[in-house]
């Protein structure tokens, strides 16, 4: 370690910021687990019918399936329209 | 009753290979009749790790052809008793394992061992699913780096969806944390994950943790599993991960910064 390094601002630990970063990402991709492949595909394709009448953006749709109970999958469906003129 | 056990990561060059033969290894020294498979069709390494390279006559995809049995695939350690490396082949053909192959060259195996230890490939593809399909125990392998982790945890989801255990509802795959390559002093330096931060990430047992070590790269390049190099950091370290295997409570050692003598300090090392 050279002398000059004595007086150069501590530089800020790289591992605290690798947890927290890997905390946000691991927990995004657990709710992801588990839900079907075809999702987001299907997520388009809803889209695309939306589309024909109204302009929307994919961020302004969300669909989301969840697990109840064992036998009860609900599909959940938002779509924010945009403020008609 | 025979116990398999895979060896995954997800991510490459995290220290499968090393760990199967350290392990597989350990349990053989042990007393307990061990193989290792390479699940690693293509990418064959487990043999030089073992340094049996020259000893491969069939290999496992031989077997599932029925072009070889069992015992003239298996290749018998020459130091240790009871060890014995079922190496993988050398095809480029990526649909070599059928899950009903490997699950009768598995059975076949359960009759003669007590442990089998899969060495996974890297990555989700066939080979890595079928490593693991047949689980009972499963020892993640990490280093204490993001992509690591991250990948780690995506194979702890898939060891809870894809796994035979899991698709027959039976209890799931017991998982294992073993971090290797891990550095004392950067961790101290705030430079690297610890051993805390991955176990609170990944919320799994712990069942060793392996220094970064000179070691491990000369065990390699002279073949012989680095758990033989009982002197060195990393070789005592797999042996007390053997021992937790086997279900004994031992103290964590290498975790800790080693204060240099005063000696060292003035004349290095």
């Amino acid at each position: 370690m050279s002398l000059l390094s004595y007086f150069r601002s501590p530089k800020t630990k790289t591992a605290s910021l690798a947890k927290e970063r890997l905390q946000i990402i691991v927990a995004h991709e657990r709710s992801q687990r588990g839900t079907p492949d075809y999702l987001p595909q299907l997520k388009q394709d809803i889209l695309e019918v939306i589309r024909k009448y109204v302009e929307i953006s994919s961020d302004q749709v969300s669909v989301q399936l969840e697990q109840n109970e064992d036998d009860l999958a609900v599909l959940e469906l938002n779509v924010t329209l945009p403020d008609e003129k | 009753m025979a116990k398999v056990i895979v060896v995954t990561s997800g991510k490459g060059g995290v220290g499968k290979t090393t760990s199967s033969a350290a392990i597989g290894t350990g349990l053989a020294v042990k007393g307990y009749k061990t193989v290792i498979v390479d699940f690693d069709i293509g990418l064959r390494n487990l043999d030089l790790i073992m340094g049996c390279e020259r000893r491969v006559v069939y290999d496992f995809v031989n077997v599932i052809n029925g072009e070889s049995n069992l015992n003239q695939a298996l290749i018998k350690d020459k130091r240790v008793e009871k060890l014995f490396i079922l190496p993988a082949s050398q095809t480029r053909d990526k649909d070599a394992l059928t899950k009903e192959g490997v699950e009768r060259v598995l059975n076949e195996l359960k009759q003669e061992f007590d442990f089998i230890i899969c060495d996974s490939p890297a990555g989700i593809e066939a080979g890595a699913m079928m490593a693991l399909y047949f689980a009972d125990e499963a020892i993640v392998t990490t280093n204490p780096e993001v992509s690591s982790v991250r990948d780690s945890d995506r194979i702890l989801g898939i060891l809870h969806s894809k796994s035979k255990r899991a698709e027959e509802g039976l209890d799931g795959v017991k998982e294992h944390l073993l971090l290797t390559r891990y550095n004392p002093e950067r961790v101290e330096k705030g430079e690297m994950l610890s051993v805390e931060d991955v176990q609170d990430i990944l919320a799994i047992d712990l069942l060793g943790v392996i220094p970064e070590s000179p070691s491990v790269l000369s065990a390699s390049n002279s073949g012989q599993p680095v758990i033989l190099d009982i002197d060195s950091d990393a070789g005592k370290a797999y042996q007390d991960t053997i021992d937790r295997l086997l279900g004994e409570e031992i103290d964590y050692r290498f975790l800790q910064v080693r204060k240099k003598g005063i000696l060292k300090r003035i004349f290095g090392g």
